[in-house]
């Protein structure tokens, strides 16, 4: 069997695997990580997005072996050592924009990613269309947007103008 | 999923090898389409050759051609400076692909060989006149699409870049399933130096087909108003549960009509 090693939010990591094992029960079943979730396992829902090399990917559907080398963040690795939480799960829990938390950990780090790549600004409309590939069942994804958009300003240093709202 | 042995060739040349040495290898690019067909069963390869180290991504402008790599991926296409210089509707086809995830790994090379009928890609290559390279030809997009899932390649060929000729006018309108994002129908019209043409896919049930009698009217006038009155024949058109022949067959017209104003 394929041994691979890789860093995992910040860690160096190796196992194991088969060459079918995918990249989220490499993280959850061998490295007990299991903030990574799986939602519908058809690469649709994005319960199971992680970043690998700075890009947000489905866990589900990427091979442990195709992660070899790389550099991978999971919802586990945003918070500081003491527990504080990185500047988007604050936001998320701010806004009120989880409720039963399955869709949580694949939205947060989709969102993550899309705030990293829009350095001059993110429209509403820009929101929705970067988190196409997460499905949320409960919230309605409203909280969701004003949470991303919220987290935008913080992660840019920026001052949030104040809503009419 | 089945096991299989897992390979990751540094050059075209060592991946030629491995797929030609074994008949029952595949190749894998982002692995979007493969990867679900593999959790499935529905194919059981013995050897997986990755084509990630195989130096097939990249885009560059040569003159009057658009070259894209094989491995390079819907996101790179999306936000490259080259396409939206060269063709706009190219990185704006690039970037309603799937959702963002689906774009950070799947690729322009995997889509064409793939030839879903209705993704997104093949109507841009047809529409475009473009042309794929492999190991070892080149195959005009007329030549290459033969029907559903099926194209002009051999078995163990590997798709290594595609060659876009320079658009005067292009652009893509695509009605999105909602759920997938696939094409319900999505067309592709573009004006070049070889005249105008129309690509429609997600609609026909031989996959991607070139609209004749839309070129036709549009040759005389690029206007939606010139293809107003063209219908589309209903008994070509695909019918599953998200929609009927004839409902598909309306939103050709629909899209084309989109897609021209845009231009
Ligand atoms: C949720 C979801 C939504 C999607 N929505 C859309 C959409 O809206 N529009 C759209 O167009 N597509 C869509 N796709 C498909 C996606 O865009 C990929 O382009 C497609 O799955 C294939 O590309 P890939 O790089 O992932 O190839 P893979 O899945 O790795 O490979 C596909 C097939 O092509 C073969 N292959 C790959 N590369 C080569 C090569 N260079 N030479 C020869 N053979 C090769 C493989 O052996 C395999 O048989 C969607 C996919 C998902 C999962
Ligand atoms: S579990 Fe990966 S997309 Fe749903
Ligand atoms: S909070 Fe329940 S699925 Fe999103």
């Amino acid at each position: 069997m394929p041994q691979i090693s890789l860093t995992v939010n910040g860690k160096p990591a190796s196992a194991e695997v088969e060459s079918r094992t995918l990249l989220v029960e490499l993280l959850r079943e061998k490295l007990h990580l299991t903030g990574t979730h799986v939602g519908c396992d058809t690469s649709q829902c994005g319960a199971c997005v992680v970043e690998v090399d700075g890009k947000s990917v489905k866990s589900c559907t990427m091979l442990a072996v195709q992660a070899a080398g790389a550099h991978v963040t999971t919802i586990e690795g945003l918070a500081s050592a003491d527990g504080k939480l990185h500047p988007m799960q604050e936001m998320f829990r701010e806004h009120h924009a989880l409720q039963c938390g399955y869709c949580t950990p694949g939205m947060v780090m989709s969102a993550i990613d899309l705030v990293n790549s829009h350095p001059d600004g993110l429209s509403e409309e820009q929101i929705r269309h970067g988190l196409e590939g997460n499905i949320c069942r409960c919230t309605g994804y409203h909280n969701i947007v004003k949470a991303i958009h919220a987290a935008w300003f913080v992660m840019h240093g920026k001052e949030m103008p104040i809503a009419a709202e | 999923m089945y096991d299989f042995s897992y390979h990751k060739p540094g050059s075209v040349a060592d991946a030629v090898k491995m797929l030609g040495a074994d008949g029952e290898a595949k190749a894998l690019a982002g692995g979007m389409t493969f990867i679900p067909v593999l959790k499935q069963r529905l194919n059981k390869p013995s050897a997986v050759v990755d084509l990630s180290a195989a130096g097939l991504s990249g885009i560059k402008l040569e003159g009057d051609k658009l070259i894209i790599g094989a491995m390079t991926t819907h996101a790179t296409v999306a936000s490259s400076p080259e396409v939206k210089k060269a063709i706009p509707a190219l990185a704006h086809l690039a970037n309603n692909i799937g959702d963002r995830q689906v774009r950070s790994r799947g690729t322009i090379g995997g889509s064409l060989a793939n030839n879903d009928p209705s993704a997104c890609y093949p109507s841009a290559v047809l529409a475009l006149g473009a042309t794929i390279h492999t190991n070892q030809r080149k195959v005009a997009a007329d030549d290459y699409f033969q029907g559903m899932f099926a194209t002009a390649l051999e078995p163990g060929e590997i798709i290594t870049a595609v060659e876009f000729p320079m658009a005067e006018r292009a652009a893509y309108a695509k009605f999105p399933n909602p759920a997938s994002r696939y094409a319900m129908v999505g067309v592709f019209v573009a004006k070049t130096a070889k005249g105008v043409r129309v690509a429609v896919t997600g609609a026909g049930q031989n996959g991607v087909f070139r609209h004749a009698a839309m070129e036709a009217a549009l040759s005389t006038s690029f206007t939606p108003d010139a293809i107003k009155s063209v219908t589309t024949p209903a008994d070509m058109m695909n019918a599953d549960i998200h929609g009927s022949a004839a409902y598909r067959a309306h939103l050709v017209g629909v899209m084309a009509a989109r897609a021209v104003a845009a231009a």
